[in-house]
């Protein structure tokens, strides 16, 4: 157990220490969602109707966690090019913790999600997003953006060990993600979608975790929906992060 | 610990779908010395290295190694081991401090502990110069190097090469010779696979021969050569076009066939002395004229040609596959 929490830190510090010295990934997790809030809230926000708000209350909780999501990528990636390196046989050989690179992979997430988040927050306030919500509310929204980033990276942590290259890491993913963040409500009112499409985005998890962010930051009545998205993050976890390490432990045997 | 061998392997087998990539191998090494795994592409030899290295399972058999179980003592066997593969797993966005302090950190060494080691063995590599550098910006050696490294950070009793000098310059294949017979020195156990023979040749104490994953010859590289006979005669022939009468002429000096390589002709000869003598005045009396003429010890690629029928593989087409990753080098078995 003391060698699975130093081994994870170990990973998860190799992790950070590469992003610096990889502009492209560094570009993705600053740039990348400033041009999106950019774009949507200047080129869509005037077309887009949602009662109650302003645009850019509306989008900035849904394109938070679009980000996240995308974001997860470099994880999928990462360890798929680990994989095909090589790199994943000689930590395979190694006396360490089998769980480690994985963990160490995610727990990276966090910063990483964390210093992406900051910086759309930052973008997003300067561009007139208000928080209408206290303080304690406003932080408790944080920690479900990073429980849901978490959670999301087993998924994508998943995909990169599955995939035999990275074209095909990207092919599943934006079949997947593409649809699920913007069949939601992160960027238009569900209700102004048809009939199907909008069933379909009511139970997207999507939905879920942006309604209830939107309740935390922007008093949304939708309070319900910040235990689903604790209880979808959850899940995700139970799901993907046994399947994930399983799949590692015969990773390049048969990719 | 035991005194038993560095490594027993008993009747392991593996499959891949379709493919036998092991089909039943026993084999042991000596502790101390140099296995060499001699065998064409595909012929089994990663899968057998990652066996032993509980990368993966075998489907029947056993292995051991310094006497663990390598199925059911996993993390037992990985505490003695290193590993270094045929193309070099380091993380390229890190720098050859990093990586090394890493990997030392995750054999369960302490930070400092990890960095003192990290640095003695820079120096030794030869890589103190570009400790502080990312290793993508490093040659094919130097990469190699490192990874070599990497698989000594924890001093393990018993090293793992695969393929340890692909693709190397003979500069670098050289030093990196001399770095392993140092080892050796030191007591490490080494089981290598290569296809370079000259590379068994060198280092090897044993070598064993495995060829669709199946053991086909096993012994010294002297009980090897002494396998295929006596000595060898190459005539080389200034006109291509008499090979096959110069093949006629030379038959009764010859053990075997003689083979033919370009306008080379490989004769093995039956008795040394006098045969030099013997086969000029056979050939000039036929009226064939002869470019160059040479009698040498067998080598192993002569041991090789006659185990398995087909010459050592290029290194070219070996470095394609290795670039396509483990898992396609299976396949191509």
């Amino acid at each position: 157990m003391r060698r699975l929490v130093t081994d994870t830190l170990i990973i998860a510090e190799r992790n950070l220490i590469r992003l610096p010295r990889a502009p492209e990934l560094f570009i993705g997790f600053t740039l990348q969602p400033i041009m999106f809030v950019l774009l949507f809230n200047y080129v869509f926000g005037g077309a887009i109707r949602t009662p109650g708000y302003s645009y850019i209350d509306f989008l900035i909780p849904g394109i938070i966690v679009q980000n996240i999501a995308f974001g997860g990528f470099a994880t999928a990636l990462g360890l798929n090019e680990d994989v095909r390196k090589g790199l994943i046989d000689r930590f395979r050989s190694l006396p360490m913790s089998r769980a480690a690179v994985l963990g160490g992979r995610t727990l990276a997430d966090v910063a990483t999600n964390t210093l992406s988040l900051t910086v759309l927050l930052v973008t997003g306030v300067i561009i007139g997003f208000t928080f209408q919500s206290s303080f304690g509310e406003a932080v408790a929204g944080f920690g479900l953006l990073l429980l849901f980033g978490y959670s999301f990276s087993w998924f994508l942590a998943f995909i990169g060990l599955l995939s035999k290259s990275s074209e095909s890491v990207n092919s599943i993913g934006f079949i997947v993600v593409f649809p699920l963040t913007f069949v939601s409500s992160a960027f238009v009112p569900v209700n102004s979608m048809p009939a199907g499409l909008r069933d379909f985005a009511e139970v997207n998890p999507f939905t879920v975790i942006v309604d209830g962010l939107r309740h935390l930051w922007l008093g949304a009545p939708a309070h319900n929906s910040v235990w689903g998205s604790v209880a979808w993050s959850l899940a995700i976890i139970a799901v993907f992060a046994p399947l994930a390490v399983a799949r590692y432990r015969r990773a390049a045997v048969s990719a | 610990m035991s005194d038993g061998p560095a490594i027993e392997v008993e009747n392991v087998v593996k499959h891949f779908g379709e493919v036998r990539a092991l089909d039943g191998v026993d084999l042991v090494a000596e502790r101390g010395r140099v296995l060499g795994l001699l065998g064409p592409n595909g012929a089994g030899k990663t899968t057998l290295v990652r066996v032993l290295t509980t990368l993966i399972k075998p489907d029947a058999g056993s292995a051991r190694v310094l006497g663990r179980d390598v199925v059911h003592e996993g993390p037992l066997v990985r505490e003695e081991i290193g590993l270094a593969g045929q193309y070099a797993a380091v993380d390229e966005n890190l720098t050859g401090m990093e990586n090394l302090t890493m990997v030392g950190r995750l054999y369960g060494s302490r930070r400092r502990a990890a960095r003192e080691r990290s640095r003695e063995l820079l120096e030794r590599f030869d890589l103190v110069d570009a400790a502080n550098r990312p290793t993508k910006t490093y040659s094919g050696g130097m990469r190699r190097r490192l990874d070599l490294a990497a698989a000594l950070v924890a001093k393990p009793p018993v090293l793992f090469l695969d393929e340890p000098t692909t693709g190397l310059d003979p500069r670098s294949r050289l030093s990196l010779w001399e770095v392993i017979e140092d080892l050796v020195g030191e007591g490490t156990s080494v089981l290598l696979t290569t296809q370079y023979l000259d590379e068994a040749d060198r280092l090897a104490h044993n070598i064993a021969v495995i060829d669709h994953g199946r053991l086909i010859a096993e012994g010294t590289p002297e009980q090897l050569k002494d396998r295929v006979g006596g000595e060898h005669l190459d005539v080389t022939l200034e006109q291509p076009g008499d090979t096959d009468r110069a093949v006629t002429v030379l038959a009764p000096l010859c053990a075997g066939r003689p083979t033919v390589d370009g306008n080379v002709i490989h004769v093995g000869v039956r008795e040394r002395r006098g045969s030099i003598v013997d086969a000029v005045t056979r050939l000039s009396d036929a009226g064939i004229a002869v470019e160059d003429l040479a009698l040498r010890r067998p080598s192993l690629d002569d041991v090789f040609l006659e185990l398995t029928g087909r010459p050592a593989e290029p290194a070219s087409e070996e470095r394609d596959l290795a670039d396509d990753g483990p898992a396609q080098q299976e396949r191509a078995a």
